[in-house]
């Protein structure tokens, strides 16, 4: 075995972030071994990721969250394997367990890499994301096994850089381990209690579709256009640092380098003037659109689309026309 | 409760943001210093908790001497006393780090060390839970709702639209990210108190890490230009037909 991957299930398949983390590390150019908490892994769509084995860990051994354990349980299957590598997202969950298993186990580990290629025994040399994305850094990553988390939104270019289809290495079917770990007590005495968050519904991080709101949207009363955009088009509110600290909105929403790194489909920018440390948690959108009075603004530098125009005319009267779509005979007479 | 803050001296990024020629910093010919916005709530929090429970507030920063700066800025927000964990001039991994501030936090004795989820200039993500491992402390990540008594503390954070609730016996080690609180800005009086307060100081031992930097660059970024769909209202048809594009109506 190569790489060992942590994978994140959402709703029972794999998360969006694992598999950027996946073609991370299937570009390693060896057997990737999946390892998953819960009670099944998703074998059809880790095998088309090119996953040669998975590593179930089941709730009766390890229930719910728990960084330290879950980081226990990789670090047995290190042994286990003799994998050179293991692979996380990005995630807040990443992160933590991997950092979690470089304490256990003494290895250094890499955070939010974007590139990884072995470079002789013991040796990899990677390329990661430093100062939020802002910045690149070539390292050498000396250890016997790297240890390793993926960008959040950076990994599109790499599967790009995949032999097309890397269909010679994808196997039929996938040898799936049950894996029961030993854990110690104190491996267990942080685990998350769960439960749905206060605002409910869909997370920033994941949203399809986020509609972002800057300066420009003048103030708290603002948002409710936003908000009304973002439910007919699916999606979510984000804004800029300076409206949380104006505390027109709660910091939860709030995009950035301080705030949520988001990976929409579309990342519509209202009123947002393009700061880097706003740009650091929109880069990974797929499409940026903005809407902005300045014809100057940096956003545009960065955005596919733009309309230059007040976000208080535009919003209101894309609402109408998305209104009008839906109920033909419904005119734009209920927007303000 | 005696609390530890680790706060890290970090280059002030404005609108850009360069390398030096030999590509091993960030070029700060035209930059301040500050520390990262996460921290910042780190030292609100410790502040706050203290006004409630009493007890201290120290702030540690491990970096050269002008770091000092740093740790005045978190004396004025009400920080008690300050550590500095003196560097040679040589940068000092994650490892290395955790391993410093383990043995201050082991010779002074601390109930909570509060840190930042990540530094703003390496994003290691882990010099917390190195730490905490050092010790033998549990410790939580990326906190953004933490409520304290004297014997534990339950740290909540936000992940994928669950509400992760973590409860932790004292002392043990928390990660708080920017939201936590809104920093109080520094009063007169706290400032004149920070220009006076005696810094205590020791020199840790460097030690190599297994990740070793190369070289910083700056990520290319297509020079290009967005597409304009019009101005006002009158693009509204034709950002409609975009979004239809893009597959999200
Ligand atoms: C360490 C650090 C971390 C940071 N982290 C973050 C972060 O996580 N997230 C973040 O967002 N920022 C962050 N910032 C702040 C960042 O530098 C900017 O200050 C911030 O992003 C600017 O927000 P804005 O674009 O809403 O406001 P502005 O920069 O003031 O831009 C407002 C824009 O709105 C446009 N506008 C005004 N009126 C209208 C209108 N009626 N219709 C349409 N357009 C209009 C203007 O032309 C302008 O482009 C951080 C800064 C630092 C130093
Ligand atoms: N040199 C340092 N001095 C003091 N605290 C530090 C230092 N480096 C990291 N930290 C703390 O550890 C947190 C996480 O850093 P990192 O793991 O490097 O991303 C930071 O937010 C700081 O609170």
């Amino acid at each position: 075995m190569t790489a060992l991957c942590l994978v994140e299930l959402d709703g029972g398949a794999p998360a969006d972030a694992s598999l950027r983390a996946l073609t991370l590390a299937r570009s390693l150019d060896g057997e990737v071994g999946a390892v998953v908490f819960g009670d099944a892994a998703p074998e059809e769509a880790l095998a088309d990721c090119g996953v040669s084995d998975a590593y179930v860990i089941e709730r009766s051994a390890v229930e719910g969250y728990a960084p330290a354990a879950w980081a226990r349980v990789l670090a047995g299957l290190i042994a286990d394997t003799g994998a050179t590598a293991v692979l996380a997202a990005g995630t807040d969950r990443g992160q933590e367990v991997l950092a979690h298993l470089g304490a256990i186990t003494g290895l250094p580990m890499a955070a939010n890499c974007v590139q990884i290629v072995p470079d002789g025994p013991g040796m990899h040399r990677v390329v990661r994301q430093r100062w939020a994305g802002l910045l690149l850094e070539d390292a050498i990553l000396e250890a016997p096994a790297a240890l390793v988390t993926v960008a959040a939104d950076a990994v599109a270019g790499v599967s790009a850089a995949l032999p097309p289809g890397g269909a010679t290495r994808g196997p039929a079917s996938i040898r799936v381990h049950l894996h029961k770990p030993e854990l110690a007590d104190a491996d267990l005495r942080v685990r998350a209690a769960e439960s749905p968050a206060a605002a409910g519904g869909m997370s920033l991080a994941t949203a399809r579709v986020v509609v972002g709101g800057g300066r420009g949207v003048g103030g708290p009363g603002g948002f409710a256009a936003l908000e009304e955009l973002a439910d007919l088009l699916g999606g979510v509110v984000g804004v800029s640092r300076v409206v949380t600290s104006e505390g027109w909105r709660p910091h939860s929403q709030q995009v950035g380098q301080t705030g949520t790194k988001i990976t929409p489909e579309v990342y519509l920018a209202c009123g947002i003037s393009g700061a880097i440390q706003h740009i650091a948690g929109c880069a990974g959108a797929r499409h940026l659109i903005a809407i902005n009075t300045d014809s100057g603004a940096p956003i545009l530098a960065r955005a596919d689309y733009a309309v230059i125009g007040d976000l208080h005319q535009v919003v209101p009267a894309l609402v109408a026309a998305l209104r009008a779509r839906r109920e033909p005979d419904a005119g734009a007479a209920g927007s303000v | 409760m005696d609390i530890l803050v680790c706060v890290k001296r970090v280059p002030t990024v404005g609108g850009k943001i360069a390398v030096t020629p030999d590509g091993q910093e960030v070029d700060t010919r035209m930059s301040g210093f500050t520390i990262s916005p996460h921290e910042e709530c780190a030292v609100e929090e410790a502040v706050q908790i203290t006004e409630r429970l009493g007890g201290t507030v120290s702030v540690l920063t491990l970096g050269p001497e002008a770091a000092i700066d740093q740790l005045r800025d978190a004396l004025a927000l009400g920080a008690g006393r300050a550590v500095l964990l003196e560097t040679d001039g040589r940068e000092f991994g994650p490892a290395a780090t955790a391993a410093a501030i383990a043995a201050e936090v082991r010779s002074h004795g601390y109930d909570l060390v509060l840190l930042g989820n990540e530094a703003s200039d390496t994003g290691d993500y882990q010099v917390g839970i190195r730490l905490a491992h050092a010790l033998g402390w549990p410790v939580a990540t990326g906190i953004k709702n933490l409520t304290t008594s004297a014997d534990g503390a339950v740290a909540r954070r936000e992940y994928r639209g669950t509400e992760e609730s973590y409860e932790l016996p004292l002392p043990a080690v928390i990660t708080v990210k920017e939201g936590i609180n809104l920093p109080r800005y520094p009063s007169l009086p706290g400032r004149l108190r920070a220009k006076r307060a005696p810094v205590e100081r020791s020199a840790p031992a460097w030690q190599p890490e297994g990740l070793r930097k190369q070289a910083l660059r700056v990520p290319a970024v297509a020079g290009h230009q967005a597409v304009i769909l019009g101005r006002g209202v009158d693009a509204v048809p034709e950002l409609l037909r975009v979004l239809g594009e893009l597959g999200v109506l």
